[in-house]
């Protein structure tokens, strides 16, 4: 494209693939690769949430959380565009064409979503982990990932303001509410620690990819003050195995994407 | 890199055949507020004439919108309909939306159609500040949030206390 002006980064989410391509700027290998593991987080907790059109406690809630799983499938769709363009594979090919061990999500965004409560103290703990990436991603050395991250970490404000108005709410309501907030908590807390490991396969990123383990100190001065303001205790689980990231998943990734994927590799290549 | 051009709330061609591309562009509604053009929006943000290659540049207010799609067609048929068959229409993602490129003149149509505009809102500190937000039906500031997420990612739900009737909010971005 002959532009008269200065070139400002074009970053597509349907056509980002074949733009990149056509401008030889194809992602890389390794960014690819870091770039399918955020994809896949943002995809799977965009299906989970889902899961609740038509059975949010309240119509206000049903939208809020249909709302926020839709900023996250965006997110996924322009990061899953840009892994696909190292190999020549658009976002669909990637969401409904690979199966359980190709996935990298982490293994809290596929856990099964609870009842209310338990969904909240995952976005909580997801919108605290996000809101801290993108920031830090908003500042990458690659302009696609510190573009789609600069949009992301908007949204993500709202997200977090969201799950912490109702962690306070459900902690500090009834004993019943309260109750169901701290399982919810506990149910969560053993996948934290994994989001913030080294992960070996992106230190020769540096500059491009955030590290997790540079997030974790704004993660812990948060969401624990928030949870004690809350009235409610630090969870003090366990870590699961984890391995996402590896392509290593808890039982409940398997149903989601068979849920998630039946109708596009019932009918492949079909549009409507 | 971004250059003051793209950061411009209304970056209008210079050339006058791009102009005049813009013209027919900046036409196009959102879907979801058809009192808006994508002008208003701030969500066009560049015309390209190479040539006789028409290029398009918008950008989404919400990364998930789906509204996209369909001012990406409706650009496609209006440019059609003014002599330009063959107009490619990108979305871009940088530099990000922000309410802060909303027209005056697109504030002011969102009052009378019912949604209350934007005012800024501080999420830096220990806690979220915001300034009142107007009732579009009696004026009233004595409002409530219902819901940050309403009807479509850029709007919230409120309510007034004084006229009771609930509105939606265009939030800030």
């Amino acid at each position: 494209m002959t532009s008269k002006r200065a070139a400002s980064p074009v970053i597509t989410p349907e056509a980002l693939a074949e733009q990149i391509s056509a401008a030889k700027l194809v992602a890389s290998e390794p960014v690819a690769r870091y770039a399918l593991g955020l994809g896949d987080d943002a995809l799977i907790l965009a299906q989970r949430l889902g899961e609740w059109i038509a059975h949010a406690p309240e119509l206000e809630e049903d939208i809020a959380l249909g709302n926020i799983g839709l900023d996250l499938l965006g997110h996924a769709r322009s990061l899953l565009s840009y892994a696909g363009s190292a190999w020549g594979m658009a976002e669909d090919d990637l969401a409904y064409f690979r199966d359980e061990p190709e996935f990298r999500c982490h293994q809290l965004f596929e856990q099964p979503i609870g009842d209310f409560a338990q969904t909240i103290a995952r976005q909580l703990i997801a919108s605290a982990y996000f809101h801290g990436l993108y920031r830090s991603l908003g500042r990458s050395a690659d302009p696609t990932l510190a573009a789609i991250a600069a949009k992301a970490v908007k949204e993500i404000d709202y997200h977090l303001d969201h799950s912490s108005q109702w962690l306070l709410r459900l902690g500090l309501g009834t004993e019943e509410s309260a109750r169901r907030m701290q399982r919810g908590l506990d149910a969560m807390w053993p996948f934290v620690d994994e989001l913030f490991r080294r992960q070996p396969e992106i230190e020769e990123l540096d500059g491009i990819a955030v590290d997790p383990a540079s997030l974790r100190p704004a993660f812990d001065q948060l969401v624990p003050r928030l949870i004690v303001e809350a009235g409610l205790s630090v969870p003090t689980t366990g870590s699961a195995r984890g391995g996402g990231r590896q392509g290593v998943h808890s039982e409940a990734l398997g149903p989601l994407l068979a849920e998630m994927q039946v109708l596009a590799r019932a009918h492949p290549g079909e549009a409507w | 890199m971004v250059s003051a051009v793209e950061t411009e709330a209304r970056p209008r061609p210079t050339s006058a055949r791009e102009r005049a591309i813009w013209d027919i562009a900046a036409t196009v509604v959102d879907p979801e507020v058809p009192v808006l053009t994508i002008e208003d929006l701030g969500v066009l943000r560049r015309v390209v004439l190479d040539g006789e290659q028409v290029t398009v540049e918008i950008t989404p207010t919400y990364s998930g919108c789906p509204a996209i799609d369909a001012m990406r067609d409706d650009i496609v048929v209006a440019l059609a309909r003014h002599g330009y068959p063959d107009a490619t229409v990108n979305v871009v993602l940088a530099p990000a939306w922000t309410t802060e490129w909303l027209s005056d003149d697109g504030r002011a149509k969102l009052e009378a159609f019912g949604i209350a505009p934007p005012v800024p809102r501080r999420t830096d500190g220990g806690v979220d500040l915001g300034l009142g937000i107007r009732c579009p039906h009696c004026g009233s500031l004595h409002t409530r949030a219902i819901s940050a997420f309403g009807s479509t990612s850029c709007k919230a739900l409120y309510v007034c206390q004084r006229c009771q009737e609930p509105f939606d909010y265009f939030k800030q971005h």
